[in-house]
């Protein structure tokens, strides 16, 4: 228990410091109270905006907090003592208008910069396509032999040893680190959102569209995310999963997954014909896979 | 805004109180009267509340310890369906059935009249059929809740979930429910609007209205303008449902976003149609117990015009993970944060209101103060959640229930019970016991606060909304946020007590108990408490 609280202090010293947190940690912990750490570009930014966005914010909840204490202990009722008529003041309404505009310009800019590079990847090192399910994630990988595969919450009774309850995943999705990863995420029956806070990505699964997000991870790790558009009865059990591994595990992965590859030593060439061929193929097993479901 | 009264209006208004009252059926079930109909509204709104705070406390209760105790099928399992209907219940018996009906029908039709020194609402026989369609509403959603499996689609009611994922009659209900409290609602704000612009004594400009007659007026224009939406959404789900229409449905070329264009068109400004209430009550009280007019009037009633306005353009902030094209989401982005100009403005003038007063802590005013810093608390959050870069990691995180609460549970429900302090003296006759009121607001604001503030916590470590169960990690902060929910519960049921107790023993109150100022004076304060049946058969003047 104690060291709960000094956790908690410690934490809570560190959030209004605005000091990166040691221990590196990508799903929730306990009494956690802040930002899961970043383990991408675009979370990075994120938790930079957010840090700002901390000290203004704290400032101006303890400006307001002051004021009132001040009001409340300084013009309590006393006997004999009238209360002003004031009723106007320009300056002061000019300056409560004009510093708070003042305010949201700084971090309006910060804010702008930081929504145009979570939006997309300009240059992609490779797709996966999310397509959500009741109540279950399918994934498929269009420029890795058309790799798919669904992905389902493992229940409490066959967690093995180290897997974590309502976040781990029969079928985790395997991804590079340091690879620029476009996300294309839809859905099959019902809204579901795409969601991994670790890595600064969320987008919401929606029938008929097909929304692109990305991320890039900085290391090799698992990373845990959660369903986060309510999606009926199993909205909490569709957890997402991913291992983030260097490339040679990756490619080792490919090809343990896809079996043994058409033409690997083409796809490492990865001439424009050979990548439109492996979409091509990708794109009909991912329809078969489809048609299956 | 100050008032000339004469004394001989009063005894004139004396001498009609002992009658003209109907027989108990008719003054209650056909009434015309405002206040009857105010009365009416408020007990409703209490009742409501009850029956969708139950529902938050059961949730409480699941979401105290990791795993499903309570809400289990017939095998065991966790039943998440049922989760999703009492989230749903919860959310929409709170939003128009407990703060809708209290603070606008409630407080709005009783102090429009008196404020503004008319005898009556513009339409009473529009205003009964208001109230009236109210209770078939609820009734509806209620049954909604258990017949057909229950509504499990979230108060948003996005399809396609609540297209072709609830094929029963639930959802269906809940559209009628919806429709029937819209329809209450615009025939409610029509009658204000008419009411206000219309019927005010000699001299009262609009720029002499009371405060919180320019809250109401501001409501009820964005009631009109926005709940014909959400009319015509729910009907296009209606027949995607029933009819064989696919206006949200992407396998005959709809499209399941433009729903939520059209929810939160009207959803945006429906927590301005909340909250604007609750600014003008606030503004009323912190005056009068700081015996100071009112600091930066115009400043104060342009603030919440300004908001109105801003609140119609920022919808799709609800939206922002949904896939909107980047600068749809920085357009949205910057009309979001100027949305907390005006809003500071408000904070500021109230503290300004107080500056320099004579301050009594009486039980409103505490509610008042309470109000000020949760709402700012909440609004601070606003700004946060406002960028649609941040809101990656916080959009559909407990982050956002705890801002919604705090602006929303800390904010218009303080101003619904500081406003039940205020003027349950004018309303009954009889006031209530100050330490119990007090006692009340203690019990409350660390209640709610506890069961709150560490939504923060887990929101920014990334634990979703409308999650049955959570990850073990999220236990510790649950834990806390259950136990203050049980305070923030336990002092509910005290204030039943308090209002019980104040309506049959509380002291007689006279016509100005809280010696209302001049300088801080409505009209309301120079009638009797209760007022006469009939008031200001003599129109007042007003300076």
């Amino acid at each position: 228990m104690k060291s709960k609280i000094m956790t908690f202090f410690t934490a809570v010293a560190l959030m209004i410091g605005a000091i990166s947190v040691p221990a590196f940690a990508d799903k929730p912990e306990d009494w956690g109270i802040y930002l899961q750490d970043a383990a991408s570009p675009a979370a990075e930014r994120i938790h930079e905006f957010h840090y700002m966005m901390m000290y203004i914010i704290t400032g101006i909840v303890l400006f307001v907090l002051a004021l009132l204490l001040y009001v409340v202990f300084r013009f309590r009722a006393r006997p004999g003592v009238k209360p002003s008529m004031v009723t106007h003041n320009v300056m002061l309404e000019v300056l409560w208008t004009v510093i708070p505009v003042v305010i949201l310009i700084v971090i309006a800019i910060p804010s702008f910069k930081l929504l145009y590079y979570v939006d997309r990847t300009e240059t992609p090192d490779m797709t996966l396509k999310v397509t959500g399910y009741q109540w279950y994630w399918g994934y498929e990988y269009p420029d890795h032999q058309g790799i798919n595969f669904t992905s389902y919450m493992v229940p409490e009774k066959d967690l093995a040893a180290g897997q974590v309850r309502l976040l781990s995943t029969d079928n985790p999705i395997v991804l590079p680190v340091n690879k620029n990863v476009q996300i294309l995420v839809t859905a099959a029956d019902v809204l579901h959102s795409w969601t991994v806070p670790s890595l600064g990505a969320k987008m919401d699964a929606v029938p008929g569209r097909l929304n692109e997000t990305w991320v890039r991870i900085n290391e090799p790790g698992t990373y845990f995310g959660q369903c986060s558009e309510l999606c009926g009865k199993d909205h909490a059990y569709m957890p997402i999963e991913i291992k983030a591994v260097t490339q040679a595990e990756f490619d080792a992965w490919v090809a343990e997954k896809a079996g043994p590859a058409p033409a690997p030593a083409e796809e490492k060439e990865s001439s424009n014909d050979t990548k439109n061929t492996n979409n091509q193929a990708a794109n009909q097993l991912a329809a078969k896979a489809t048609e299956g479901q | 805004m100050n008032s000339a009264h004469s004394a001989t209006d009063h005894a004139h208004d004396d001498h009609h109180d002992h009658d003209h009252k109907p027989g108990f059926f008719v003054r209650w079930f056909m009434s015309t009267n405002h206040k009857d109909i105010g009365t009416l509204y408020i007990i409703f709104s209490i009742i409501a509340g009850l029956i969708g705070g139950a529902f938050s406390m059961i949730m409480r209760l699941e979401l105290q310890e990791p795993g499903v105790q309570f809400l289990t099928d017939a095998a065991g399992g966790p039943d998440g369906h049922m989760w999703n209907v009492i989230i749903t219940a919860h959310g929409l018996i709170m939003v128009f059935f407990v703060v809708m009906p209290g603070l606008i029908g409630g407080f709005g039709n009783w102090f429009i009249p008196l404020m503004i020194g008319a005898p009556d609402m513009a339409f009473p026989r529009l205003n009964n059929i208001s109230f009236w369609l109210l209770i078939p509403a609820f009734l509806l959603l209620v049954l909604s809740a258990v017949i057909g499996g229950g509504a499990g689609t979230g108060w948003t009611v996005y399809p396609p979930l609540s297209a072709m994922g609830h094929p029963g009659a639930a959802v269906d209900m809940a559209i009628f429910s919806l429709h029937l409290a819209g329809a209450s609602s615009i025939l409610g704000a029509a009658n204000m609007i008419t009411t206000i612009l219309n019927m005010r004594a000699p001299g009262m400009t609009l720029h002499k209205m009371p405060l919180f007659i320019w809250a109401m007026l501001v409501t009820a224009f964005l009631l009109v303008l926005a709940v014909p939406v959400l009319g015509g959404a729910i009907t296009m789900l209606l027949t995607d449902r029933n009819f064989g229409t696919d206006f949200f449905n992407p396998e005959g070329g709809g499209d399941p976003i433009l729903y939520q264009h059209l929810f939160w068109f009207f959803g945006h400004p429906e927590v301005y149609i909340m909250i604007l209430p609750a600014f003008g009550i606030v503004s009323h009280i912190v005056s009068t117990f700081s015996q100071k007019p009112i600091f930066g009037y115009l400043g104060m009633a342009y603030a919440m015009v300004s908001i109105g306005v801003v609140g119609f353009v920022v919808w799709a902030h609800h939206m922002y993970t949904a896939g909107l094209d980047v600068d749809t989401r920085a357009y949205f982005t910057a009309a979001t944060l100027i949305i907390a100009v005006p809003t500071g403005i408000k904070i500021f003038s109230w503290i300004a209101t107080m500056w320099g007063g004579s301050i009594e802590f009486k039980t409103p005013m505490l509610f008042a103060i309470g109000f000020i810093f949760l709402f700012t608390v909440g609004g601070v959050t606003g700004v946060v959640l406002a960028n649609a870069g941040m809101d990656v990691a916080l959009h559909d995180t407990y982050y956002v229930v705890a801002h919604f609460h705090y602006v929303l549970s800390l904010g218009a429900v303080f101003a619904l019970f500081a406003g039940f302090y205020y003027w349950i003296g004018k309303i009954s006759g009889r006031m209530y016991p100050e330490w119990m009121g007090q006692l009340h607001f203690w019990t409350t604001f660390v209640g709610v606060n506890v069961l709150f503030f560490p939504q923060h916590f887990l929101g920014l470590q990334g634990m979703p909304r409308r999650y049955i169960d959570y990850p073990d990690a999220f236990a510790d902060w649950n834990a806390i946020s259950s136990y203050g929910g049980y305070i923030a519960g336990l002092s509910t049921l005290w204030f039943i007590v308090v209002v019980f107790y104040t309506l049959m023993f509380g002291r007689k109150a006279s016509g100005n108990y809280w010696n209302v100022q001049p300088q801080c004076m409505t009209l309301e304060w120079t009638l009797s408490s209760p007022p006469p049946f009939h008031q200001f058969d003599i129109q007042p003047n007003v300076k």
